[in-house]
C-alpha cells in the first residue's frame, strides 16, 4: 500500500463529535492520485511509489522529457509528481489510482505543506524575542540586542538567531489526527492546523511507526 | 470554491428547526448533561445578550446571561452543538443594539428589557 498523498489546503472550520465537543478541522482535498512510477530496490535501489495528483485536465505545459516519462505509461501528464513509500507487500503498479480511501478516521498523519511566506523579518517576529521597553526613553525597541562577546571570539558564532526571510519553508506536521473522510469529493478533515496557504500544495503521509518508541 | 466545499462539510453538522432570536430575548437552552454514564437535560433560562458568527455555521454561538442566587452567570452556547437539546424562546424584547454587554453593569429594575410584539 502507497504510504501518501498529494493533496491541497482547502481551508478550516469546526466540527462536532458525537460525544458533542466541537473540534477545529482542517480539509484538505486528497488525490485522487495515479501511480506513475513504482520503484524497485532491484532497479533503483529502494522501494517507493511515485503518485501524480489527478487534476481537472492534464498538464498542457509538460514539456517533453515529462511527456515521455507518462508516455511510457500511457497516462496524461499530471503537474505533481511526488515519491512516497510504500508498506509491506505492495502490488501498486502504474496507472493505479490512490485514493483517501488509504487513510481512515482516527488515524495520524503527518502532513506536508509550505508555509506562508513572511518576508523579510525582524527577531521580535521571527524568534520571539522579547525586544525593549517601548516608552521611558529606553531606546531599545525591536532591535536584536547583542550578538556575542569581544575580543575573544572576535566573531560572531554561526546559528545566531538575526533577522532575515520568515516563513514559504517546507514544514512537516505530525501527529494530526483524521476527524473525517468523504470518499466521494475526496476530502479529508484533519484535526489541527496545516502549514500553508488555502489553495497550496500538500503531502499527507502515513507516519513511519517504526521511528515510534513506544 | 473552497468555501463552497467548507460550507457543504458544515451542513451536515447543522440542525434545523432552530428558532429565530435575536439579542433581548429571554430563551430556555435545554442541554444535554452527562453525568457518568446518565444523560439528562438542564434548563439554562437567561437574556441573549449577544450572537456571533452567522446562523449557518459550525462556528455560530450565542451568549445567555441570567441572575442565578444573585450573581450574574453567562454561558456561552455553541448554536448547532448536538449538546444543545432545544433552543425555547420565552419572551421576545425590544433592544436596540446586537450585543448587549451594558446589562453586566446593571441590576433589578435597570437590566429590564421591554417586550416586543412579534408582527
Amino acid at each position: 500500500m502507497v504510504n501518501g498523498l498529494i493533496g491541497k489546503k482547502i481551508g478550516m472550520t469546526q466540527v462536532f463529535l458525537d460525544d458533542g465537543r466541537a473540534v477545529p478541522v482542517t480539509v484538505l482535498r486528497a488525490g485522487p492520485c495515479v501511480v506513475v512510477q513504482r520503484k524497485t530496490t532491484e532497479r533503483d535501489g529502494y522501494e517507493a511509489a511515485q503518485l501524480g495528483l489527478v487534476e481537472k485536465g492534464p498538464d498542457r505545459q509538460a514539456n517533453k522529457p515529462k511527456r515521455g516519462h507518462f508516455a511510457k505509461v500511457d497516462l496524461p501528464p499530471t503537474r505533481v509528481l511526488r515519491e512516497f513509500t510504500v508498506s509491506g507487500d505492495d502490488e501498486s503498479a502504474p496507472g493505479q489510482t490512490v485514493t483517501c480511501e488509504i487513510f481512515e478516521p482516527g488515524q495520524k498523519v503527518e502532513i506536508v505543506g509550505t508555509t506562508k511566506g513572511r518576508g523579510f523579518q525582524g527577531v521580535m517576529k521571527r524568534h520571539n524575542f522579547g525586544g525593549g521597553r517601548a516608552t521611558h526613553g529606553s531606546m531599545f525597541h525591536r532591535a536584536p540586542g547583542s550578538v556575542g562577546q569581544s575580543a575573544y571570539p572576535s566573531r560572531v558564532f554561526p546559528g545566531m538567531r538575526m533577522p532575515g526571510q520568515m516563513g514559504s519553508t517546507r514544514v512537516t506536521t505530525k501527529g494530526l489526527e483524521v476527524v473525517q473522510i468523504d470518499a466521494e469529493q475526496n476530502l479529508i478533515l484533519v484535526k489541527g492546523s496545516v502549514p500553508g496557504a488555502r489553495g497550496s500544495l500538500v503531502l499527507i503521509r502515513k507516519p513511519n511507526t517504526a521511528n515510534y518508541k513506544r | 470554491m473552497s468555501d463552497k466545499i467548507i460550507s457543504g462539510i458544515e451542513q451536515a453538522y447543522l440542525k434545523s428547526g432552530i428558532p429565530d432570536f435575536a439579542p433581548g430575548d429571554t430563551v430556555k437552552v435545554h442541554v444535554r448533561v452527562r453525568e457518568g454514564e446518565k444523560e439528562r437535560i438542564q434548563v439554562f433560562q437567561g437574556v441573549v445578550i449577544c450572537r456571533k458568527h452567522g446562523k449557518n455555521s459550525t462556528a455560530s454561538t450565542f451568549r445567555v446571561r441570567k441572575i442565578s442566587s444573585g450573581i450574574g452567570v453567562e454561558r456561552v452556547f455553541p448554536l448547532h452543538s448536538p449538546m444543545i437539546a432545544r433552543v425555547e424562546v420565552v419572551r421576545c424584547g425590544r433592544v436596540r443594539r446586537a450585543k448587549l454587554y451594558y446589562l453586566r453593569g446593571r441590576s433589578g429594575k435597570a437590566a429590564r428589557i421591554k417586550e416586543r410584539r412579534r408582527a
